[in-house]
């Protein structure tokens, strides 16, 4: 069944409904095979790819290409592409074996093909004593296996998956955020995965494209988005909690930084993770004075909310054995490695020169 | 809010609905009852107890077995045909097109009519020779025809009428019902390859069950009950061709006097919509939901 999966590359896509644009311009591919992340806030346009890519909604610029071919204006059961819905979108009056081959039933697969297939099918998705049920006498995390195995009965080699997950569980999420990857390993399919969670994202991602407002704010490895965020956007979306952003007046910053900052309205920000500050840093390169404002306990950390003196709000994840306590007035530092820089008037990220 | 009322005003409460429900459903029906088993009274003698003698009279009734025939003919004729039109109908109002509001309004304007007012206009329409229906014909060269006065069309002129006043209700049903078919099934069903008119018949018209087992029950129960435009349009006429259930009991008991055969009569008409109903909720029970 390993259909050897198909590259996806989209050129400047872009999609308006009347005088709103939803999509303005947008550029990735897949590499056969590969398991690629479209991540964002709701409404930032990333369904809406999906149903372009799909046929599902016709496009209004731009191309779409499979396995290098320009599929952009052909119709949806045409490209030869499987997708996943959210709600799994399985037929209710149909039983499970039915919803599985209803595809191989419509392009007139033979009975016995049908049989064969769905027999294989149900087996690598633990379905076989379930073909008798109907969806609703299923579990939302067997239903969610059977919307996977009406693709994969069809053999396509690219399958789009929209937020296929986030009407489980969290216990079930995991376990289905592992098979899905093993399919995609295993199968050789390509799969494009459409997510707001960004543990999805980073987890199971070659790449991940992460996207705001109709528009691509990074493409990149998910380490490359924890890493190196390319813009503020990217900072303040990936990491839970987020990157800190802080103004320049509010950080004692060392001389390499300081001697950017000219003149009182510095076109600066500095970034920092939660996790990579700590209280009391002796020999840290970056420093801010601030009160704690309260205390968070999350298990294995405490979030301390802060402020600096400006009244800037940020957060430290502090993993020390005692709770700070709110009120005090503590000194936080970090390393010049730790330490990402972007222009507060673009959002961009500067390329630091210490790094 | 779950402050509990006194004892005597929640009997008091409780007696008034009682009350009517008992005045004017549960005695009238037992009376009905009552009275199929006992013959008419008059001046000089008193009704007495006549057993099961107005049942076999029931049994003889060339004109009930005529009346009978009509009244499922008239189901069988216009509840498919109206549920067919309501879904077609329903479709169209369904898809975004430009002036869908109007043509909603247009649909259903006929079910707003009251029966009376909606048989007053066909009668018009089917006068012979300067009725519409007549002048179409007249078109096509066709001789007029007497509608409502021939035993041959008299039953189909008003069925006719009454899937035109009922399919715009139906419609309603079925529109709401197509809303709540979710979007992405029948994307699942097209990138599948399915074509529109598949998508309709695999994915829709099954979702539309539920609807259509409602609807064609009530349909088939209201078929029974008719009889508002049959005293307005035909009076059961020409010889009984267009008498449905309910206005042949209207005539033996208010026409006739004949208040003993017209109990009988109602005790058949009730326990036949009794099996209707019950019917109605064991297909739906078991068929009609899926979730």
């Amino acid at each position: 069944m390993s259909a050897p999966g198909i590259s996806l590359e989209v050129r400047g896509l872009r999609k308006s409904w009347g005088p709103i644009n939803v999509l303005k311009g947008v550029d990735f591919d897949i590499h056969a095979g590969g398991f690629l992340t479209l991540l964002g806030p709701s409404g930032c346009g990333k369904s809406t790819a999906l149903k372009l890519i799909s046929g599902l909604e016709s496009v209004t610029a731009g191309q779409i290409l499979l396995n290098g071919q320009d599929v952009t204006s052909k119709a949806a059961s045409d490209r030869n592409i499987g997708m996943v819905f959210q709600n799994y979108a399985l037929f209710p009056h149909m039983s499970v074996a039915e919803n599985i081959t209803y595809g191989l039933k419509v392009r007139k697969v033979a009975k016995s093909t049908q049989q064969a297939s769905l027999k294989r099918v149900a087996e690598l998705m633990a379905l076989s004593p379930l073909l008798d049920r109907k969806p609703a006498q299923l579990s939302g995390g067997q239903q969610q296996r059977v919307a996977l195995a009406r693709v994969l009965v069809s053999e396509r080699p690219i399958v789009l998956m929209d937020e296929p997950l986030s009407n489980l569980d969290a216990k079930l999420r995991v376990e289905i955020r592992s098979e899905i990857r093993a399919l995609n390993k295993q199968l050789g399919i390509t799969v494009l995965y459409v997510t707001h969670d960004q543990s999805e994202a980073l987890s199971m991602s070659d790449t991940v494209v992460l996207m705001n407002k109709g528009q691509v704010a990074q493409i990149g490895a998910p380490k490359d988005l924890y890493d190196r965020p390319a813009n503020t956007f990217a900072a303040s979306f990936i990491g839970t909690p987020p990157m800190n952003l802080l103004a320049a007046k509010d950080v004692v910053l060392p001389d390499w930084v300081a001697s950017r900052v000219t003149g009182e309205q510095a076109d600066l920000l500095i970034g920092v993770r939660p996790e990579k500050m700590h209280i009391l840093g002796d020999n840290d390169d970056f420093s801010a004075t601030c009160t704690i404002a309260s205390v968070e306990y999350e298990g294995s950390v405490f979030l301390v909310h802060l402020r600096t003196h400006s009244g800037a709000a940020f957060i430290l994840a502090h993993h020390g054995p005692d709770a700070p306590i709110p009120g005090d007035e503590i000194v936080v530092g970090w390393k010049n490695e730790e330490a990402h820089l972007f222009s507060s008037g673009t959002g961009l990220r500067i390329s630091s020169n210490s790094k | 809010m779950n402050k509990r009322l006194p004892f005597g005003l929640a009997m008091v409460l409780l007696f008034i609905p009682c009350l009517l429900l008992g005045a004017f459903t549960h005695y009238p029906a037992f009376r009905a009852l009552q009275n199929s088993f006992w013959n008419n009274s008059s001046s000089r003698r008193p009704s007495k107890f006549v057993g099961v003698e107005n049942y076999q009279t029931l049994l003889q009734d060339d004109r009930l077995a005529q009346i009978m025939l009509n009244s499922t003919l008239y189901a069988l004729g216009t509840i498919p045909l109206a549920i067919g039109l309501a879904i077609g109908m329903a479709l169209l109002v369904n898809a975004r097109l430009p002036g869908t509001s109007l043509m909603r309004l247009s649909f259903f304007m006929p079910t707003m009519l009251p029966m009376i007012a909606v048989a007053n206009i066909w009668l018009f329409f089917y006068a012979p020779g300067i009725g519409l229906a007549s002048q179409i014909l007249g078109v096509f060269g066709l001789p007029p025809i007497n509608f409502l006065g021939s035993t041959e069309t008299s039953l189909i002129s008003m069925m006719f009428v009454a899937v035109w006043k009922e399919a715009g209700l139906f419609m309603i049903f079925y529109l709401a019902a197509l809303q709540a078919v979710p979007e992405n099934l029948k994307d699942a069903a097209r990138l599948e390859g399915a074509s529109a008119t598949r998508i309709f018949f695999n994915i829709v018209l099954p979702l539309l069950r539920p609807t259509t087992i409602f609807v064609a029950v009530n349909a088939l129960i209201n078929a029974f009950r008719l009889v508002d435009h049959v005293i307005v349009m035909t009076r059961g006429g020409p010889n009984n061709s267009s008498a449905l259930l309910l206005y042949y009991i209207y005539e033996v008991t208010f026409s006739q006097r004949d208040f003993a055969y017209g109990a009988t009569l109602t005790v058949l008409m009730v326990c036949l919509l009794g099996v209707l109903a019950a019917v109605q909720y064991w297909v739906l029970n078991r068929k009609a939901h899926y979730q």
